[in-house]
């Protein structure tokens, strides 16, 4: 289920810039160190940008995102929303204007959904007709059909329709900033990734300014504008955008952390839609069959895509089985290599293609619709521009067997 | 044998005990609730307190009813408050520990949401923390409502002003006359299984989210 498209009021999106000033928070030492401690944090969060906080277990992340909304409070040091201490707020209105979403969501049992959906508006005291149809808005916004949903209680659901239910909490009341600590930890990968680009484009039209932690680089990468490598003992280790942190680790513990396949990971910054398709030749059952054939051959690419009416593929055909006259029919077409989502990463894409052994994958835009091939080989040029980093790459692709496979799965 | 005639020609006398008997057991259930909710909310905040309460209402549970019915005697005499006195110290064992636990069920991660979303401490309690402790608290009065009704046989033994429907057994057992002991034993017995029934049934009024998990669905 895709996040469906906005229904947020027709106002600007507010979002607020968030600043961490020599933030330090000390815990006493135990035997173990201090975990969780947070040790001079200085960052500045521009208005309507994802700033990830990623580092290994008890680096201080978790701290680090509590004091924005001051379940903890720091030991010194300042934290400006809009360039105002959040110290000097009161904590109560404080929370209420900051969307809080945590790993194990923290639904409340007793409540429908629609219910705690609207809790931070019902706090806040708005009446229940438009708390009603906020409720509408915010469960459509995430992909949830209200009228399904609504009525249900938190344990009639999934973990990832509980995740999406705790990302329209947080947004109810249309907060400048939002929290989130570990949002897709707790579902599996498949959810998770399902979850994580939906959140990408919910904010997109959203624009909040998000603080987001996570332990794992790959998301960091995936969702980060901007990514704070912290390390043990609370301390910022690198701060930028995942691009420059992936090129240019600042330290030995970024490099390690970040990983040796830091090429690979960078294949999660660029999307399908970033690369130039290769074209296709495409025809629609009761073509005839002759020309199709001509049109074909004159392709580098032995293939030709059959669509439907509304250019949505329906299968390959080989050069080799055009019938010399007549028309194309549906039976010729043999199975389709994988559809890409244009908004696709291009490390989904390419771990999409390995998975069905195929070399090339058609894209598709959001009706479905072919625009065009992309090709294990163009992902590998895509990386050698960018990193000179092959290797790995160069040893998937078997030049012997090239393109020839384009059209069938394993 | 029953003599259904003394039943009939007794019936007044049947309702009165019968509503003394609920009457009695009905106030220290309540007032043993409200005192023990207290003692709850002392410990929620001061949870070091947790072991000396228990402790305290566990040893007043281990004395005997007729021996703190008898001891009350002399201080407050024949009163109602001899007979309510005890009855409200037997449930506080039950009732304290039981909604300390149904505090306690509430998970942390309910807590942390609530507290990120700017409730102030005071709803959180009205609004998250006591609903979901309900059915803890439920079960307990239905614990402590059962064993009071139980309890206050034993007050026929001070007397017949207080003696519910336990005058009917004493007076049935000393007069040889088993009809009464078959009234009053029916009755107390009919009446603790009402009780039950009438809390379990407010529980699933206004408990609707627990039984949803039997519905849920596969999505």
């Amino acid at each position: 289920m895709p996040y469906g498209s906005t229904t947020m009021p027709d106002q600007p999106p507010r979002a607020s810039t968030v600043e961490f000033e020599h933030v330090t928070k000390v815990y006493a030492t135990t035997a173990r160190g201090t975990p969780g401690a947070v040790n001079d944090l200085s960052l500045h969060v521009p208005a309507g940008k994802i700033c990830v906080l990623v580092g290994p277990s008890g680096c201080g992340k978790t701290t680090s995102l509590k004091m924005v909304n001051r379940l903890i409070e720091p030991t010194s040091g300042r934290i400006l929303l809009d360039g105002v201490d959040a110290a000097t707020r009161n904590v109560t209105e404080l929370r209420r204007g900051i969307g809080y979403v945590i790993q194990q969501v923290g639904l409340f049992p007793h409540q429908t959904i629609g219910e705690n959906v609207t809790t931070v508006p019902r706090l806040l005291g708005w009446p229940k007709a438009r708390r009603r149809e906020r409720a509408e808005e915010l469960l459509q916004l995430v992909g949830l059909e209200p009228a399904t949903y609504r009525d249900r209680y938190p344990s009639q659901l999934s973990g990832g329709e509980r995740q999406r239910v705790g990302v329209a909490r947080a947004l109810a009341a249309d907060p400048p900033v939002m929290l989130m600590d570990e949002p897709f930890g707790a579902v599996d990968p498949i959810v998770r990734e399902r979850l994580q680009n939906e959140f990408l484009r919910l904010q997109e039209e959203l624009a909040k300014t998000i603080l987001f932690v996570t332990h794992d680089i790959d998301e960091a990468i995936k969702m980060g504008d901007l990514v704070a490598v912290m390390q043990g003992g609370g301390k910022l280790a690198q701060f930028g955008a995942p691009a420059e942190i992936l090129a240019n680790p600042a330290s030995e513990f970024v490099a390690r952390f970040v990983g040796a396949d830091r090429g690979l990971k960078r294949l999660s910054l660029s999307r399908v839609a970033d690369l130039e398709l290769q074209s296709v030749v495409t025809a629609r059952p009761g073509d005839d069959s002759a020309a199709a054939r001509e049109r074909t051959l004159a392709d580098p690419f032995r293939y030709l895509l059959l669509v439907d009416a509304e250019n949505r593929p329906i299968g390959w055909v080989d050069q080799d089985d055009f019938p010399t006259s007549g028309v194309l029919t549906e039976e010729l077409a043999s199975p389709m290599s994988p559809l890409l989502n244009r908004r696709a990463t291009l490390k989904d894409a390419l771990s999409q293609l390995l998975d069905a052994d195929v070399q090339a994958g058609i894209v598709v835009d959001r009706a479905g619709g072919v625009l065009g091939l992309v090709t294990v080989e163009m992902v590998a040029e895509r990386m050698r521009e960018t990193t000179g980093e092959s290797r790995f790459i160069d040893e998937l692709l078997d030049p012997d067997d090239g393109l020839q496979r384009a059209g069938a799965t394993a | 044998m029953i003599r259904w005639d003394w039943i009939v020609d007794h019936l007044d006398d049947i309702a009165f005990r019968t509503g003394q008997h609920l009457w009695l057991a009905a106030i220290a259930v309540v007032v043993g609730f409200v005192v023990s909710f207290g003692l709850a909310l002392v410990i929620r905040r001061l949870p070091r307190l947790y072991s000396p309460i228990t402790g305290v209402s566990g040893v007043l549970y281990t004395i005997p009813s007729i021996a703190l019915f008898t001891a009350l005697v002399p201080i407050t005499g024949l009163s109602i408050l001899t007979a309510e006195v005890p009855l409200v110290l037997y449930t506080l064992l039950i009732y304290v520990r039981n909604i300390v636990a149904g505090f306690q069920s509430v998970p942390a991660e309910v807590l942390e949401a609530a507290d990120g979303m700017g409730f102030t401490p005071g709803r959180r309690l009205l609004e998250i923390e006591i609903p979901l402790a309900i059915p803890l608290m439920v079960s307990a009065i239905r614990i402590a409502s059962v064993s009071t009704i139980g309890l206050v046989m034993i007050l026929a033994l001070l007397g017949d002003n207080l003696a519910a429907l336990g005058f009917f057994i004493r007076d049935g057992i000393s007069t040889f006359f088993p009809t009464k002991v078959y009234v009053g034993a029916v009755l107390s017995v009919a009446l603790a299984f009402a009780a039950d029934a009438m809390f379990v049934a407010i529980e699933r009024a206004i408990t609707p989210w627990t039984r949803a998990r039997a519905a849920r669905a596969v999505a």
